[in-house]
Formats: C-alpha cells, sequence, structure tokens
C-alpha cells in the first residue's frame, strides 16, 4: 500500500544538495513511497529565523506547516535541519498563547495538527518496504546524525540523542557494515561557514578523524548542512591538518539507492567535491 | 579592565526577567557546573563561557554580557540543553540574548554571525527561500571579507550545486506578512525588560 | 609434669595444603609434657570441638595447645572447648600456623612444616607455664549519668529511662534544652524547633526514672564501668525549687535587666530569671553578678566606698511562697552510677577575631543564633527581624558561610557541618518573613549531605530566589546606613559588592565552653578542639577509650538535631546493654604489681593509658595497685617499670622466656 506524503525539500535540496532531493525522490518512488511536494512551500527559517526573532522563527514554519494540514497530509522532511525547525515548530505550538500569536502573524488559522516525519523514520519504519538488489558488502561506513535531526529528543521524538540508530539500521540493511563510534550526533559547525569557516574546518576535522579512526570508509548523512560542512572542506582540512585523509560523505538516500539498483550517475554520486566514485568503484558496487 | 561589580536585588534583574520570559527557562535552577560548557563544540571561542553566560543572567549583568561575543557564536546545535543536569534549555536562553541584542540594536560583538542571519533573513523576506549565490555575495561584499569562500565556487558550479538565479515563493505577500507582523508583534509585546538605561 | 595434648587443625587445605601434618604431628610428639596429638580437618567444628573435649577427658590432658588459625578468630571458640571438658579456659595457648605460617609460605612447603613444628614448640613451652586464671565479676549500678541536657543528652537520657534504668541528667545551664531550644525552625523540613523539643523536654522533668540536676555541674569522677562515683554540684539558685510555683512574679518586677545569655544579646533578661518561657525547670534562678540585692551584700561585705547600692529584694518582698532564699548555698550531690553519657554539645565560634568583618564592632553584623532569635515569635522582637542597630527591617540581607570555619588561619580547619544548611533555612525564613528581601549567601562549597537536603538548598535558591555568590568575604565597612560587602564570584571571576542592610555570619561549631576540662574529669580523650575523641570514628561512634563512658551529640563534632538524636540513641544503646548486666565479667588477662618491689615511683600509674593504677599507701610509702575493671592488659605498665614489680597475667616474662628458649635452646 503506498503512503501518501507532502514532501517538503528545503531550499538547499533544490540548489547545493540536489543529489540529496533526486535521490531521495528516486529512492521512495520504488520503495512505494508517494512524495508530493508541498505547494508553494517557504523557507523553514533554518538557523537564522528563531536566532533574531523567536517569532519569526516559528511562523515561517508553521506557514508550511497549515499548507499540509489543509492538504491533509503528513510532512515527509529530508533535510535534518527544516526536520528540526518544523518539528520545534509543531512542539512549541502546543502552547495555545504561541499559537494564537502565530496565527496573528499567518493571517490564516493553523490547528496544529499535521504529523511532521523524517525520511529516516519513514524509510526505516517496518511499514517501507525497499528492496535491496546490490548488496554493499564490505562497505564501512559511519552513520553521523549530526545534532538537530536528534536534540532535543522530547521535541524531534526521532531517536536516542548519543547513540541513535535508525541511520545505521538502514545502512545495514543495504548489506553495508556500519561502524561503532562516540560522534555521531556531535556538532560539525552548523551555520557557522560562511562567517567563521576555521570553526567549520576544526570541528567537521574533528569527526572525520575518529570515523577513519573507528574503521570508517565513507560518511553517511541525512542532513544538506552536515554534508556540505563534512564534504566540501575536506581541502581545507588537508591543508590544516597534515596527514588527513580525505574521506567521502554520502547521503543515506544515495547508498540505499545504489543497492536498490540506481546507478551512481542516477544518485549523482559525482556532485560531491570529496571523491565518492572510487571508493565505490574498488569495491566493486559501479 | 575587571570592574567590581554590584549585585542588585533579583526584582531588579531585567535581565533574567527578559530572558526568562522570551526562553520559558528558568535560570536560577542552574547551579553552575559547567557540563555546558564542557560539551559546547564552541565554547572554546567565547569569551565568557555557556556557564559563565547563564551565571551573568543570573547576576543581571546585562551591560557585560551584551557586549560579549559568547551567545553570537552558539550554533543551536544543542548539546548543552540536551545534558544540563537541572534541565534547562540553554541553547533557547542564548536564543533569548541573541534576539535581546537586536531588539535593542546593538553592535553585536560577532558582527560576521550577524550579518549572515540578517542576509539570510533579507533573502528569504524576499525570495521566500534562501538563494545561496545570493546570500555568499551579499555576504562576501558586506562583512569585508569579498573572498571568503571563492575558492570553493568553481567546483561548485561544476556540480551544478550553485544555481545563478533564485527560487521563489509565489505567494511572496503572505511571507512579507508574516515578517511584518511578527516584527511588530515582537516589539509590542517586549516589555520594560528591553532597552538600554544609562 | 604437665601433661600437654597438641591438637592440630587442616583448616581443610588452608594449613594441610602447605603445612605436612603427619610430618608436625610426628615432631612434637617428642616436645617435653606432651602426651597427646591429635588432628582434625577443622578443629573449630562441631566434630572438631568435641573431640578436644573428648580427648581432654579420656588422656587426662591438663594443658592443651591448639595449632590453628590466629587467636582474633578462635580464641573464644577453643576457651570455651576446654572449659566444657573440666579445665581452666587459661590452660590453653593457641599456635597460629594459618595467618603467621601457611597462609604466607605457600611458596615453600617444606620451609612452612618447620616454622608450624617450631610454633607448636613454642606454644608447648609457654602453655606448660600457663597458670589457671579466673574471670572476676564485678557489680553493676543499675543507674546512668548523662551530663548535657542539649536535644542528645535529651535524647539519651529519655531512652535509658524508658528501658526501665535510674537516669541523672546534669545540665550547667538553669533550664534543659540547649542549643536547639534557641533556633526558629529546623532545616529542612521548617519545624518549629520548640514545638518539638519542649514535649521532650516536659518528658525529661515528669520522668519517674529521671533526676533533673540543671545548674549543676559534675566536678569529679572515680572508679570505672559498673561503679563510677561522682561528684555533682548543684550551684545555689537562692530560689527554693521545692516551694517556688513558677508564678513569674519575681521575674516580672525585678528592676534589674542585663543582656539575656539565651537571646544571645539580641534581648535582655532580670537577675531572677527563667532563660526562656518553655525553660524546664520553669522556676528561676538569680544571677548574683548583676542582682541588686548581691551588690548590696558584696558592698557591705568589702566595705567599699561611694554610693551604697539599694538592698533591692523585691522579689522577695512579692514572692508569695516566700520561696526567694538567700542563705542557700552550693550543694555537692554524690551518686554511684555505672555508665556515662557525655553530650556536653557545642557552642558557635567568636567572630571578635575577624576584624575585616568588622570584629563584634558593627552592630548590623551579626551571628546566625542571633538571627535564631530574631526571627523567633518568642524572641526579643517577637519574631519581627529588624537592624540593632536602628529598629528598621532589613531589605538586602547578606550570609557568610564559613565564619571559624574551613579557615586555617583562625585556627579551625575543619568544616562546621551545619552552617550551609541553616543559612539556607534563615535566608528562606526571611523571605517568608518579608517577601521583600533579598538574601545572599556567600559560600565556599554548597555541602548539603543529608536527606532532603540538596533538594532544599535548590529550593532556597529556585523559589525563594536565594542568591548564592561563590566566595569568601573580604572586608565589611559601613557607608551611611548601608553595610558594603566585598566579594568576589568566582563562578564569573568578578569582584563583586553588595550594599547591605544586615550581614550575618555562619560562624562555626566548637566544643562547649569547658569541654575539655569534663573530658578531664572523665578521664577520655579529646582533641585540639575539645571534640570528644570516640573509640573508632566509624565502627565505635558512641563508645570512648573508657568502658562505660559514651559520648553523643556535638561535643564530639559538628552535628545537626537528627544526627545528635540518632547519636543520643546509640548512646543510651549501648548504656542500656551495660545496664542489663546484674554484673560484669572482666579478662583476667590483666596486669598485676608485686608489692615488694614496687617502689611508688608513679611512672606506671602515668602512663597507663586508662587510669587503671592507683596508688594506695602501704607500710608509709605509696605504692601501686591494678584496678582490674579498669586494666586492659596492654603491658605498658609492665615495659616501664624499673623495678619489674608489674607483671602481665597470662604472659608472665618467664611464659614469654619459655618460647624464647624452646626456639634458641
Amino acid at each position: 500500500m503506498a503512503v501518501s506524503y507532502a514532501y517538503y525539500p528545503g531550499c538547499t535540496l533544490k540548489t547545493s544538495a540536489r543529489e540529496f532531493d533526486e535521490s531521495t525522490l528516486k529512492v521512495c518512488k520504488a520503495a512505494g513511497i508517494e512524495l508530493t511536494e508541498l505547494a508553494d512551500w517557504n523557507c523553514c527559517g533554518a538557523s537564522s529565523a528563531h536566532s533574531v526573532s523567536p517569532l519569526l522563527g516559528l511562523s515561517l514554519p508553521a506557514r508550511d506547516l497549515q499548507t499540509a494540514e489543509a492538504l491533509g497530509k503528513p510532512v515527509a522532511v529530508a533535510c535534518a535541519m527544516c526536520f528540526h525547525r518544523l518539528k520545534h515548530a509543531s512542539h512549541a505550538l502546543g502552547d495555545a498563547a504561541k499559537l494564537k500569536q502565530v496565527n496573528q502573524v499567518l493571517g490564516k488559522e493553523f490547528r496544529n495538527t499535521v504529523k511532521v516525519e523524517h525520511l529516516l523514520t519513514i524509510l526505516g519504519s517496518n511499514g517501507s518496504s525497499y528492496q535491496v538488489t546490490k548488496k554493499l558488502e564490505g562497505l564501512k561506513a559511519a552513520s553521523y546524525y549530526g545534532c538537530v535531526l536528534v536534540r532535543p529528543k522530547e521535541v524531534m521524538e526521532l531517536d536516542d540523542e548519543d547513540n541513535p540508530q535508525l541511520m545505521d539500521r538502514i545502512v545495514a540493511s543495504l548489506g553495508a557494515e556500519t561502524v561503532e563510534w562516540d560522534f555521531k550526533t556531535e556538532c560539525c559547525g552548523a551555520s557557522l561557514p560562511l562567517s567563521k569557516p576555521e570553526v567549520v574546518v576544526n570541528l567537521s576535522h574533528k569527526i572525520l578523524r575518529q570515523a577513519r579512526q573507528r574503521g570508517a570508509e565513507c560518511v553517511v548523512v541525512a542532513c544538506p548542512m552536515c554534508h556540505s560542512n563534512l564534504d566540501i572542506r575536506q581541502k581545507a582540512m588537508k591543508a590544516a591538518y597534515p596527514g588527513f585523509q580525505e574521506m567521502p560523505v554520502y547521503y543515506f538516500t544515495q547508498l540505499m539507492g545504489l543497492a536498490m539498483g540506481f546507478s551512481a550517475a542516477e544518485m549523482h554520486i559525482d556532485k560531491h567535491l570529496t571523491d565518492g566514485l572510487s571508493l565505490l568503484k574498488s569495491k566493486g558496487f559501479i | 579592565m575587571i570592574n567590581t561589580v554590584t549585585i542588585l536585588p533579583a526584582a531588579k534583574n531585567d535581565l533574567r526577567s527578559f530572558v526568562e520570559k522570551t526562553s520559558g527557562q528558568k535560570l536560577l535552577r542552574c547551579y553552575q557546573c559547567g557540563k555546558c560548557t564542557a560539551g559546547c563544540p564552541t565554547a572554546y571561542l567565547w569569551d565568557l563561557t555557556p556557564r559563565q553566560v547563564m551565571r551573568a543572567v543570573q547576576l543581571g549583568l546585562k551591560e557585560e554580557l551584551m557586549r560579549t561575543h559568547s551567545y553570537w557564536l552558539c550554533v543551536f546545535c544543542q548539546t548543552c540543553s540536551a545534558r544540563c543536569p537541572q534541565e534547562i534549555d540553554i541553547a533557547a536562553v542564548m536564543d533569548s540574548l541573541r534576539h535581546l541584542a537586536i531588539l535593542e540594536k546593538r553592535a553585536p560583538a560577532e558582527k560576521e554571525v550577524a550579518l549572515f542571519h540578517r542576509h539570510f533573513l533579507r533573502l528569504v523576506h524576499r525570495f521566500g527561500k534562501v538563494w545561496e549565490v545570493g546570500l555568499g555575495g551579499l555576504y562576501n561584499l558586506t562583512s569585508g571579507h569579498p573572498l571568503a569562500n571563492t575558492s570553493l565556487l568553481p567546483a561548485m558550479f561544476a556540480r551544478g550545486k550553485l544555481p545563478l538565479l533564485p527560487h521563489t515563493t509565489h505567494n511572496m505577500e503572505e511571507i512579507r506578512n508574516i515578517f511584518k507582523r511578527a516584527e511588530e508583534l515582537e516589539r509590542k509585546s517586549a516589555g520594560p525588560e528591553t532597552g538600554r538605561k544609562a | 609434669m604437665p601433661r600437654v595434648g597438641v591438637f592440630l587443625c587442616h583448616c581443610g587445605t588452608n594449613i594441610a595444603g602447605v603445612v605436612d601434618i603427619p610430618t608436625v604431628a610426628e615432631a612434637v610428639k617428642q616436645f617435653p609434657g606432651v602426651v597427646y596429638v591429635d588432628d582434625n580437618k577443622f578443629s573449630c567444628s562441631e566434630p572438631g570441638q568435641a573431640a578436644i573435649r573428648q580427648s581432654i577427658i579420656d588422656n587426662g590432658l591438663d594443658r592443651v595447645v591448639i595449632s590453628a588459625c590466629s587467636p582474633r578468630m578462635h580464641e573464644i571458640t577453643f576457651r570455651k572447648a576446654v572449659s566444657a571438658a573440666g579445665l581452666n579456659p587459661y590452660l590453653m595457648e593457641i599456635a597460629n600456623i594459618r595467618e603467621h605460617c601457611s597462609w604466607v609460605h605457600s611458596d615453600n612447603k617444606e620451609a612452612a612444616t618447620e616454622k608450624a613444628i617450631e610454633l607448636v614448640k613454642m606454644a608447648v613451652a609457654k602453655v606448660s607455664l600457663h597458670q589457671e586464671l579466673f574471670r572476676k565479676r564485678i557489680s553493676m549500678e543499675k543507674k546512668a549519668l548523662v551530663i548535657g541536657g542539649g536535644i542528645a543528652g535529651i535524647q539519651a537520657a529519655l531512652d535509658i529511662a524508658n528501658a526501665g534504668h535510674q537516669v541523672i541528667l546534669v545540665e550547667r545551664e538553669p533550664t534543659i534544652g540547649g542549643r536547639m531550644a534557641q533556633l526558629d525552625k529546623t532545616f529542612p523540613t521548617l519545624d518549629c524547633s520548640a514545638c518539638i523539643l519542649s514535649p521532650k523536654m516536659v518528658d525529661v522533668s515528669q520522668h519517674p526514672n529521671i533526676r533533673l540536676l540543671t545548674y549543676s555541674e559534675v566536678e569529679k569522677v572515680q572508679g570505672f564501668v559498673g561503679n563510677f562515683e561522682v561528684e555533682i554540684r548543684q550551684r545555689a539558685r537562692y530560689v527554693n525549687h521545692t516551694t517556688c510555683t513558677g508564678c513569674g512574679i519575681c521575674w516580672q518586677k525585678c528592676p534589674e535587666k542585663v543582656p539575656g545569655e539565651f537571646e544571645e544579646g539580641t534581648g535582655q533578661r532580670t537577675s531572677v530569671y527563667i532563660p526562656f518561657p518553655q525553660a524546664v525547670p520553669s522556676k528561676p534562678v538569680i544571677d548574683t553578678v548583676s542582682c541588686r540585692y548581691f551588690k548590696y551584700l558584696d558592698f557591705i561585705d568589702k566595705k567599699m566606698e561611694g554610693k551604697k547600692p539599694p538592698p533591692c529584694r523585691i522579689c522577695e518582698k512579692l514572692c508569695p511562697p516566700q520561696a526567694i532564699d538567700w542563705e542557700q548555698k552550693d550543694e555537692i550531690i554524690r551518686e554511684t552510677v555505672g555508665a556515662i553519657v557525655v553530650a556536653t554539645g557545642f557552642k558557635t565560634f567568636d567572630h571578635s577575631v575577624y576584624g575585616e568583618y568588622g570584629g563584634g564592632r558593627i552592630p548590623d553584623v551579626i551571628t546566625s543564633l542571633q538571627l535564631e532569635r530574631l526571627m523567633n515569635a518568642s524572641g526579643p522582637t517577637l519574631g519581627e527581624v529588624v537592624r540593632p542597630s536602628d529598629g528598621t527591617h532589613p531589605k538586602t540581607v547578606v550570609f557568610l558561610s564559613c565564619v571559624g570555619s574551613r579557615d586555617e588561619a583562625k585556627g579551625r580547619p575543619y568544616c562546621s557541618k551545619i552552617c550551609c544548611m541553616y543559612m539556607a533555612k534563615q535566608a528562606l525564613m526571611l523571605k517568608e518573613h518579608d517577601p521583600g528581601v533579598q538574601s545572599y549567601i556567600f559560600y565556599i562549597d554548597i555541602r548539603a549531605g543529608g536527606k532532603d537536603f540538596e533538594e532544599f538548598t535548590r529550593r532556597a535558591q529556585e523559589e525563594f530566589g536565594v542568591l548564592y555568590l561563590r566566595g569568601r568575604v573580604s572586608k565589611i565597612y559601613q557607608d551611611d546606613k548601608k553595610l558594603m560587602v566585598c566579594g568576589e564570584d568566582s563562578l564569573i571571576g568578578r569582584p563583586v559588592e553588595i550594599a547591605a542592610d544586615m550581614v550575618v555570619l555562619a560562624t562555626g561549631v566548637e566544643p562547649s565552653e569547658g569541654a575539655a576540662k569534663v573530658a578531664q574529669t572523665l578521664n577520655i580523650s579529646y582533641d585540639t578542639y575539645g571534640f570528644m575523641v570516640e573509640a573508632h570514628p566509624k565502627l565505635r561512634p558512641v563508645e570512648t577509650n573508657t568502658d562505660g563512658i559514651l559520648v553523643a551529640g556535638a561535643c564530639v563534632g559538628p552535628r545537626d538535631i537528627p544526627d545528635s538524636v540518632a547519636h543520643g540513641g546509640a548512646a543510651a544503646a549501648k548504656v542500656i546493654g551495660l545496664l542489663s548486666q546484674d554484673t560484669l565479667t572482666t579478662e583476667p588477662l590483666t596486669a598485676a604489681i608485686d608489692a615488694s618491689r614496687c617502689t611508688g615511683c608513679l611512672l606506671c600509674s602515668q602512663i597507663c593509658p586508662f587510669q587503671a593504677i592507683d596508688m594506695v599507701p602501704a607500710n608509709g610509702k605509696s605504692i601501686a595497685v591494678v584496678n582490674e575493671g579498669l586494666c586492659k592488659g596492654c603491658g605498658l605498665c609492665v615495659a616501664a617499670c624499673r623495678s619489674t614489680a608489674p607483671s602481665l597475667k597470662g604472659y608472665t616474662d618467664a611464659q614469654i622466656l619459655s618460647e624464647v628458649l624452646a626456639l634458641c635452646p
């Protein structure tokens, strides 16, 4: 039975994280999950809106949620930051006074009845049925969740805050081996790349170094911001930390796609700044 | 220079009242264990550590705190909030402090960080969505770092990661109204705690 | 020639796994006097003991060596076994071939076997010289003395009395109740202190088994457990308590007013007074220092110059039952008691040595105990907290912790334990009294390790807005009507200054005035600060090194109310255990002094840690005599005496030498 969602891609999935968007859509379709892009969606406000104005930080995602509510469909989110903001809004608006304020700002009635789910939950749940045709045997991957996907636990309702397992289970189901490591939810530098690139390089490097130390050959993510920080800063890491070895960073949907029989081109593996093809080739997956 | 701080009674601590009201957190619960600082990924850059920021709010050291870089360097990873033994959402406190600084039109100690947020929202206000090329361009033009991150551009463009034109939300009137009304409402409800005193 | 039987224990494989028992048995047979050798898997087991009993009877043994584990483990067991066979239990010796041999020489079995043989050889030699020794029974006076009528002493007295024993409760002040009576509320439950204490005080006064002696002090203690001879001085009260009805006319009409001790100087009392309304006994005493009539008598006596004071005597004139008795004298009360509980309590540190806090000269810098009186509804201000200087209500109150605690420079390195909690309570109560009060507490650490204590200090901060500042205050100075308090908030690393209306010093805990003297009178140990020393800080927390003398409450160290009550109860349990015996049995392994050799030099008496040696006159000189009730058989006197007058029963020189000679003939 096909499950139907209002799909909220978020801004970056249409630009710098296109591969996440496209792999998500293909994988979901093949897995029988119906994603219909939310009509005329707007930015969730990301890390900026709430930093500057709490009310704006609630109102921007509330507009999107209201659209979905009107459709009567639950919202599926791919981007971890968008998921965080939408979930946070829906949790915070449990407060009637805040909801009233937000409705004043929106100029329409939002009842806060819509359910928000991340694709990790949707694809990783028992109900989803994706067919693995090409096992990624021998690939050692570190699942990296980042901060906003899981924190705070009681609001995100996704997984454990320090040792989440959702993505690990999906990656393992593809035949790959997931490594045990300690930095699954450490911060990568988040929204600082423009203003403080050196902080991002420092923090992201720590994450990749631990992944390597614990035997991983690649890192798997579910967040465009994490992906960007971990992927595009590796040249800078090499310059700052001699001996650093580059490591491919994949979206979990990309690995799913490969295991489900899609080609590397269909999964846009070539869109990363850090080479993601060689490893897959050396393992004979492509 | 270290000035002697005159400690005021709690009733005159406007800073704490504002932070408690906007963040919904009880600041007196903080018993200064330092676990927030210990887990903060960027604390090594903060002039007052996260624990000290909490302390400054408890003591009502508003001017001193507002001048710091600290709360601008919070990336809202919420590690502090998740691990706080007293269950204080410390990240929400940092949000409140940024919000206060903006309401009071203070010059941010971390002007690049503030600039990023400002440009980000300017674009959302204009297009309803973020336009990365525009954000980078605006930031580089105004931050005094015209070449920031430009070395990454060729590779990004080559991979089609940076469309030159913005995506837009169609109903922009609605988006602009959201910005307008949110600001109006917030100013209106800001209360007597905000505002800079001589 | 004695007939010695040797019993070799295998202790499973503990001994037999290392020591070759058959070889030992073979060797032992050759030792002089040995007529019987046997071995057993477990000598301490019931069949093992039965075998020992039977062999003694069957073989007519009159000396026994048990070659087994340490005497610390089973000496009593084997003495019983020997005794059951009709032999004097002290005709037995243990050769420790486990702890001293098999366990430590498991790597060399041959040498271990050889050593075991030698250990048994020594024991055989020694036991041959053993004499029959007999335990003595001493009588037990079924009465206890409790010194100190604070909460610990009250609890101990009530518990002992309720168990059916007579108790004499001696209190120096005119009333019992102690420090707890001065307190307003108690942490962390905020019970009214007087409300929970005064029923116990009344219980004491009405208990048929308790003889209450207030305004009294113990002057002399002699004797030993079961039979302490005690002298108590009942100070003259100049009021006949038999006829006095406690009507109160005297203290209401007395014209002379002096600062009240009970009020910590925050209020006044008259010269004839009871310290506080709920005092027990509720009958007054006359303070001769301030009483006008006594001043008058003094003036006449000493033929002083100048204006003659009036011979007041108003109390006498007004007293309905004519209970005022100017002729009353101190009275010495002699009692014999079986056990003594010392519960002399504590006083608070004198903060005048802290010049930086005003040295006691700034009127609005008060102590925590003074604040208790100000907060107390029956205190001098009827519960209104006001500044001593001008009677106004303070709005900003600063507490300083560790005044006279954790301060090496002031000779008080220890933590007073109760201050963190009472400060939290007082700050919280100030807010209850007046919601407009803001309290600050300067602290080094918040020590709240007790049931519901941490929650309480959190509540003071979170619900009552008490602001804690981590750091010690450096100075307090007066600025117009304010007190400027200069400290640091070490959490943010800034010097801070608070303009306060009142400052409360959390003065630390130290032993009561004269505690050391009480300890000396009782011959029990006390530490540098004057706190009583327990026999063991963990395992014998209410005992002292003197049998029959127990300690309870804050005289041992800083203690809060629940701990003092528990401690008092624990001391009482020990007393009840003692008094439940009709007689006490003493160990016969004590020192004995050969009077013919004693020169009366007193050395043994001086070094004896148990004060067990008395000097008695004999043939025109003083000679030492051992009090077997007190002697613990430590042997110090034996080692110290230059004329070898003392010897230790069971360990005589001849016995020790025989062991040496057995080893190196």
